[in-house]
């Protein structure tokens, strides 16, 4: 029986069932991955800011997003009577797909990786793109001016983020020569001197890879809408941008994408510049390699928590600023330096 | 107020508010925008109009404290002050000494907990989330200060004519003390995370203009006018109580950082201003009387001569708030007029916020911290 359970996953035998199988494992992981991140959202903002945060349902509050997920469910499913009905219902699935599609190409452990994508990198990219659309659809077809200004304003700042996120990572693939997110990380298993372990990952084996590193995060922590790059829902301004006039369950999508999203770059940063699931210290470890790619990624998903609850947010002007003439300039000179040093030195 | 826009094809009407989060309450604001651009802005007004000064035709001197209150609600005490005041200087009553310190203290951790509203609010305009909760930790102090002296967190009713509703309480002052020696190192924590941050210097620095012959035309007080860089405070320059025994500077924005009457400006110039209640909060703890009966002066009957009129102004947090009352010799005023420095300073919202984005429009109306209860009264 066991077996046969088994045998459901491989797509050899059973090729539509498996795929489906696997589809609805990636979801149910997003699904409590959210669960957990939004709770951990409001404990870190509630500890940062000397209050307690939910505390009522369940051991300090651990229900409150459970039960706060019913209550989405269950609310009335509202769509404007002035709302382009067939943008209006797409857009949420279209922005979570971005996130969702992502995911196949993660590899999670040095055996398992749902699809071993040759460009694996460059997929995750351009699914992520899909994003974008939908977020336009989101604001065109609310048919609210605040949804339409939020749309915009996504649009131009994802556009413009993209460009520094490819070049940063531009410099991983140079230095790994290779597009393979598994060859990725095995090419961090060994670094410079010889020493394996947080020597061998990238964001230390040279100045170029540690910089490309913080670019990509800035850019990274940009494309996901986050905090101080929030404008397209920035509440002060426009009271909440894009999905304005969102509700219940298509709310919660965007909700749903938006920390999945969080989760995708978190697992970039982790697989192309901390070493994926390789260990801390040497190559082998007693704990496996998923609970290593994941506990890196939970580190880059506090920081970008951090963020939020820190900084006060950019200006339209400023963000395309440091997009396109600090961040941009940066990662030229990042390809170039990089390309020299594999030349020279290795 | 509302007049017909006219419609350009490049460009979009837009409704901010009443029901915005940054509007500070139910202020609407019509703006034309070409794009993130605001080319005009209109606010309309009376969302929240309450007829103050009509219910003060009708009711007798004492019953209007409770709703000076409810004017600027966020600074009760001093709308108290300055009402107090007007009908005192009306009836000419010598007040306790005792009675003019514990005034003096209770309108200045006022004026500190209202710039800790808007220094937090503000903050949240920009899209800080912590720097508000921080605040508001600190006004919880002030404000458990008050409950303790007089019952009541937000509409005190404290000041009556010739004195005042309760005493203080067993421990008030070495409790204020306490809160005093905390709050001067928690002022360096705001600067840390706001005043600082470089993000919240470029939103803030150069943005929204006030010259100083503008502020003075448009008769701006507060805040708002010492951050063009004009020394005019009332407790300094036409001191009422007494204000004229303590020691204190008035903060005007200066040009270190950006020019001069900018919305950074007006929002160090409040930081400071906390600085210097604090230290008049601790010059009066330290000179107040030990006895004194605070109802002694509090007279029977409350009946001016007919005819007789007052205007009276004081320095709220804000700025400057006068109380014009004429009488007919009737325990209920005649008339009562309220200047309200919020109204004033709002006017100037339009000259200095067009052609900029809709983000530093609500950078600007965040540094000119309306209370829309006393803009509309």
């Amino acid at each position: 029986m066991i077996e046969f359970i088994f045998d459901l996953f491989k797509p050899a035998e059973f090729p539509i069932i498996s795929r489906i199988l696997f589809a609805v494992l990636t979801f149910a992981f997003i699904g409590g991955f959210v669960i957990v991140a939004v709770w951990l959202e409001r404990k870190v903002a509630a500890h940062m800011q000397d209050r307690l945060g939910p505390m009522r349902v369940g051991f300090h509050g651990i229900l409150q997003t459970i039960a706060d997920t019913v209550k989405l469910i269950i609310k009335e499913d509202i769509i404007p009577s002035a709302a382009d009905k067939v943008l209006f219902i797409t857009a949420p699935f279209l922005v979570f797909m971005g996130a969702f599609l992502s995911f196949l190409a993660i590899p999670v452990s040095e055996e398992f990786t749902p699809s071993d994508l040759n460009g694996g990198l460059f997929y995750i990219l351009a699914v992520s793109s899909i994003v974008i659309p939908g977020l336009v659809m989101a604001g065109w077809g609310s048919n609210n001016k605040w949804s339409l200004f939020g749309a915009m304003r996504s649009a131009a700042q994802m556009v413009s983020y993209e460009i520094p996120i490819v070049l940063s990572l531009l410099v991983v693939v140079m230095a790994a020569s290779s597009l393979n997110l598994s060859e990725i990380v095995g090419a961090q298993k060994v670094g410079l001197g010889g020493f394996s372990g947080i020597a061998g990952w990238f964001f230390i084996r040279n100045p170029f890879l540690f910089v490309a590193f913080w670019v990509y995060i800035i850019a990274g922590t940009a494309e996901n809408n986050r905090t101080p790059f929030d404008l397209p829902e920035a509440e002060s301004e426009l009271v909440a941008g894009f999905h304005t006039e969102y509700s219940g369950m298509r709310f919660a999508f965007f909700f749903l994408a938006e920390y999945a999203a969080m989760l995708v770059m978190a697992l970039v940063v982790a697989i192309c510049f901390m070493g994926g699931w390789l260990p801390i210290i040497g190559t082998e470890s007693a704990i496996p390699g998923f609970v290593w790619l994941l506990g890196k990624a939970m580190s880059i998903v506090l920081l970008q928590m951090w963020f939020r609850w820190t900084f006060p947010r950019l200006r339209v002007d400023q963000l395309m600023t440091i997009s396109w003439k600090v961040l941009l300039p940066i990662t030229f000179v990042l390809v170039l330096g990089q390309g020299v040093w594999s030349i020279w030195i290795g | 107020m509302i007049q017909e826009m006219t419609y350009k094809p490049d460009s979009m009407i837009l409704n901010m508010g009443p029901q915005h989060p940054s509007t500070h309450g139910v202020l609407r604001l019509r703006l034309e925008t070409d794009g993130e651009i605001v080319n005009k802005v209109e606010p309309v007004l009376g969302y929240l109009h309450r007829t103050f000064e009509k219910h003060c035709e009708n009711l007798e001197y004492p019953q209007i404290v409770p709703y000076t209150d409810r004017l600027d609600y966020i600074a009760a005490m001093n709308n108290n002050l300055g009402y107090v005041l007007a009908v005192e200087k009306m009836l000419d009553i010598e007040l306790p000494e005792r009675v003019e310190y514990i005034r003096v203290i209770m309108s200045e951790l006022n004026r500190i907990a209202s710039h800790l509203i808007a220094l937090g609010t503000f903050g949240l305009d920009l899209g800080a989330w912590t720097p508000l909760l921080y605040t508001l930790r600190e006004r919880e102090m002030i404000l458990d200060l008050f409950e303790s002296a007089c019952g009541a967190r937000l509409l005190y009713n404290y000041m009556w004519i010739g004195g005042l509703s309760h005493d203080l309480p067993v421990g008030f002052v070495e409790k204020t003390y306490e809160f005093l020696d905390i709050f001067d190192a928690k002022v360096k924590e705001y600067n840390d995370l706001l005043s600082t941050n470089k993000i919240f210097v470029e939103r803030t620095v150069d943005v929204g203009i006030l010259p100083k012959d503008l502020a003075i035309n448009y008769a701006c007080t507060g805040p708002v006018l010492r951050g063009s860089g004009i020394k005019w405070d009332l407790r300094k320059d036409e001191p009422y109580s007494i204000y004229d025994r303590f020691e204190f500077d008035v903060p005007i924005g200066n040009d270190e950082i950006g020019s001069v009457g900018d919305s950074f400006d007006r929002y160090m110039v409040r930081v400071w201003e906390m600085e210097e209640s604090a230290k008049i909060v601790r010059q009066a703890l330290d000179q107040l009387p030990k006895n004194g009966d605070v109802q002694a002066a509090i007279p029977r009957k409350i009946k001016p001569p007919k005819g007789a009129e007052v205007y009276f102004r004081t320095e709220a947090p804000r700025g400057e708030i006068g109380f014009y009352i004429k009488s007919d010799g009737t325990a209920k005023p005649y008339r009562l007029k309220m200047r309200s420095s919020a109204f004033v300073n709002l006017s100037v919202l339009p000259e200095i916020s067009e052609g900029w984005m809709i983000a530093d429009l609500v950078t600007i109306l965040g540094s000119l911290d309306i209370v829309l209860g006393e803009i509309d009264r």
